[in-house]
Order: structure tokens, then C-alpha cells, then sequence
């Protein structure tokens, strides 16, 4: 039995767990980096039409950066045993899997938010729109990691699950996608922008509420083996 | 004396996985102070068995009572009385050895009695190393560590002499008998005879309890 079951106490170990092997945590924020950076190179350094498409490539390349750190969330737990130690504790493991994703989004959600403005400035992302970005960034990423954690969950017993988890995660991340990069387009048009923020909040409250009732009772699941 | 319902009786558990009967009606008994050791060859069922214990496995048909309530009445009181060992130790690489035994332990890190169950087990002078730096049979002592600060009353113990060296066994060994003397209960599996008296053994392969009562 492992005494330590609150979501601080999970929160805590992880964050120091990710400390240990920051490197991990590096890699999908460089990814987020120098993949927008190719948009340009790819396309077009022409500013007027870069402005149009800068939100939703921003948001795009969030979305690829948080997949690919999901893999990790719960997979060295159930290597080393601690899942199934987390398992047959007393108490119910709604929290502690709330504190985890807690700590993912930290190390991964909260970093793309901040680092956001630098990708504004390169995929030339008129001055309104940072700010909307950037709270979009950072609801909607919470919405991206409680998903993530959720496909991570559903594959955490196959061997190589990374591939099979962004597929059953993508159609999730739709509605987030949707109403993420229109929060920072209608700023750039001019529009009110706290609308779509409104509903992202309300998608992140719902996700709260319910994924980790729903990991807890995947992680059940899958571990039977 | 009175003879109260026993620990923990196990009452005709099969367990299925795809279509394959791996546990087929184990009945099993444990009192207070008694220590089982679970027999049978290579992928004949004891970790299975010994996860269907732990209730991270649900049983296909049978039960397990725990002081005479079926588990289901009673999982939060079974499960706080549990020490459950698995293959895997659940040590995590990246945190020291004194890291680990608090975490596992919920003691804080200059707990007294923490840094002598590190002691106890040889580890002292590596207690702030990563445990990647340990051997495989160092990073088993760090988790059987947990077996000298535990107050759990039941220990399911899945291979605890894995990787362990002799000096290992004996002090794992001179663990399990404290326990049993306070009056725990102690369930292993392993391939390894136990220098232990008192041991009962249950054989998957006959269904039957031998030994010592």
C-alpha cells in the first residue's frame, strides 16, 4: 500500500520526477519551435499572409507537441510497478491521476503558452492577437493534456502505443482546436474574442470533471493483464 | 481459545483470460501469525493468483473474505491492512533510495526510522544515489525496505528473493518471522525452499496445503 494518494502528493512526485530528466520535457517544446518556424520556409515569408494562418498553425503544432509527450504520462508507472501499487490503494485514484495531468500540463501546456509569443513574432502574428493566444493557450491546453492523459491511459499496456493514441485522441481535439484558433482569429478580425475563450473554459471545466473519473476506470482496464 | 473468522480465506477462485483457465478453483486459508508460500512451475499461475489477492485482478467466479466479510464489503479496510511486493518493486530510477521509501511509505525523508530501514537492508552510503546507479538486487532491497517500516497486518509478497544475494534472503527471512511474531500474516510466492519453520506451502499444481499447521 502506498500511503501517499492526494493530488498534491502526486502532483509533487511527478513534478520532481520530470525535474530529474528535463531533457524529456525540452524536446516537445523545441519540436513546437522549429516546426512553425518550417511554415514560413515552407511557404510564404509574405506577413499579410502569414497573419491569417499564424493561430492555426500555432495551434496545430501545441496540439502535436502535447502528443508527443503524452506517451510518457503513464507509461513509466506501469513499467516499474507503481501503477499497479496506485491501484490497489485504499483510496479512489480519481485525484492522484488528476495530479499527474496537473504536472503534464505544467511541464508541457504552461511552457508552450509562454513560449507562444516567440512563434507569434516568427509566423508574424498581428499585435492583438497575442494576448488572446495566449489565454486560449493555456485553457485550451489543459483541455489537450486531460485528453492526452486519457489516450495514454487506453494504450498504456501496448508496447509501442504512441501512434494508436493520437489516433484515438485527434477527433477529441477537435472542438478545442476549433474554438482555440478562433480565439485568437476573431481578435485579429477585430471581433470579440472572450466567446470562443468562454467555451474553451467551459470544455476545460468538463474535462476536469469527468477525465479523470474516466482514466481512473481505463487505467483499470488496460492494466489487466 | 476462541477461533474467530481467519484473516483471509479464499473460497473456490477461478480466473479466466481469453477463453484460458489460469486459476482454477484455489481454496485457500491464512490466520493471524501464519505464513503461506505459494508453489507450482513457471506460468502455472502464482503471480496471478497472488494479483487476484490484491484485488487488482477480479476473480471470473469465487470469492475472497477478508475476517469473514466477502472483499467487496470491505476493500478500503483490506486494502489499508495490504502490503502487496510485485515483480516490478515500483522503485522509480530517477529518485534516490531515501526518496523512494518515503514515497512508498508516506515517511518523511529524515525520518529516523526511514534512514535505518535503509541501514538495515545495506544501503547505508547510497541512500541520496539514484537508484540507476543501483544493481538490480539494490533496487529490490530499496523496496523491501518498506517491509521494515510497513504496519500493514497482511504481506503478499510476489518473488521477494528475486535478485537478492544470501545475505538478502536472510534478512528478508528475518522480516517476515518479526512479522509473523507481531502476528501478521505473510503469503509469497518463490521457487527458492524457505528457511522458515512454520511455513505452510500450497501447490497450484496439486491444489493442497502441506506442511506445517
Amino acid at each position: 500500500m502506498i500511503s501517499n494518494t492526494g493530488f498534491w502528493a502526486f502532483l509533487r512526485r511527478d513534478l520532481l520526477l520530470i525535474n530529474r530528466r528535463r531533457g524529456e520535457v525540452a524536446s516537445p517544446l523545441i519540436f513546437f519551435i522549429m516546426a512553425a518556424t518550417f511554415v514560413p520556409l515552407a511557404t510564404t515569408p509574405d506577413a499579410e499572409l502569414l497573419k491569417d494562418i499564424a493561430p492555426g498553425i500555432i495551434w496545430v503544432m501545441a496540439l502535436l507537441a502535447t502528443l508527443l509527450s503524452a506517451e510518457s504520462l503513464f507509461a513509466s508507472d506501469y513499467q516499474d510497478g507503481s501503477l499497479e501499487q496506485l491501484l490497489i490503494s485504499p483510496q479512489l485514484i480519481v485525484m492522484p491521476v488528476l495530479g499527474k495531468v496537473t504536472a503534464h500540463w505544467l511541464t508541457t501546456g504552461l511552457p508552450l503558452t509562454l513560449v507562444s509569443p516567440l512563434l507569434g513574432l516568427l509566423l508574424s502574428l498581428p499585435t492583438d492577437g497575442y494576448l488572446p493566444m495566449m489565454a486560449g493557450l493555456a485553457v485550451g491546453t489543459g483541455c489537450l493534456s486531460l485528453l492526452a492523459a486519457l489516450g495514454a491511459a487506453l494504450t498504456v499496456s501496448l508496447p509501442k502505443g504512441g501512434l494508436l493514441l493520437t489516433l484515438i485522441v485527434m477527433p477529441l481535439y477537435m472542438p478545442v482546436i476549433i474554438f482555440g484558433s478562433a480565439t485568437a482569429q476573431y481578435s485579429i478580425q477585430g471581433l470579440a474574442w472572450t466567446g470562443p475563450l468562454a467555451i474553451l473554459g467551459a470544455m476545460l471545466a468538463l474535462a476536469i470533471a469527468l477525465c479523470p473519473l474516466a482514466i481512473s476506470s481505463v487505467l483499470r482496464l488496460t492494466t489487466i493483464n | 481459545m476462541v477461533v474467530g473468522p481467519s484473516l483471509l480465506s479464499v473460497k473456490d477462485l477461478c480466473f479466466e483470460r481469453d477463453d484460458t483457465q489460469i486459476i482454477d478453483s484455489v481454496c485457500l486459508d491464512l490466520s493471524d501469525g501464519e505464513i503461506l508460500q505459494i508453489e507450482g512451475p513457471n506460468g502455472s499461475g502464482k503471480t496471478t493468483l497472488l494479483r487476484l489477492l490484491t484485488s487488482a485482478l477480479t476473480p471470473t467466479r469465487g470469492n475472497i473474505y477478508y475476517r469473514g466479510k466477502a472483499l467487496s464489503e470491505c476493500r478500503f479496510e483490506y486494502l489499508s491492512d495490504l502490503l502487496f511486493l510485485g515483480h516490478q518493486s515500483a522503485v522509480k530510477v530517477t529518485l534516490s533510495a531515501e526518496e523512494n521509501l518515503s514515497w512508498m511509505t508516506g515517511r518523511s525523508t529524515v525520518c529516523e526510522e526511514l534512514l535505518s530501514a535503509l541501514d538495515s537492508v545495506q544501503l547505508t552510503g547510497y541512500s541520496d544515489v539514484p537508484c540507476y546507479r543501483l544493481s538490480a538486487g539494490q533496487q529490490r532491497r530499496v523496496a523491501l525496505a518498506r517491509l521494515l517500516i510497513s504496519d500493514a497486518k497482511l504481506w503478499i509478497l510476489d518473488e521477494p528473493f528475486a535478485a537478492l544475494d544470501s545475505q538478502g534472503v536472510a534478512l528478508v527471512e528475518d522480516c517476515m518471522q518479526k512479522h509473523l511474531d507481531g502476528g501478521g500474516s505473510v503469503v509469497l510466492s518463490t521457487h527458492q525452499p524457505v528457511a522458515m519453520k512454520a511455513v505452510r506451502r500450497y501447490s497450484l499444481m496439486d491444489q493442497a496445503i502441506q506442511g506445517a499447521v
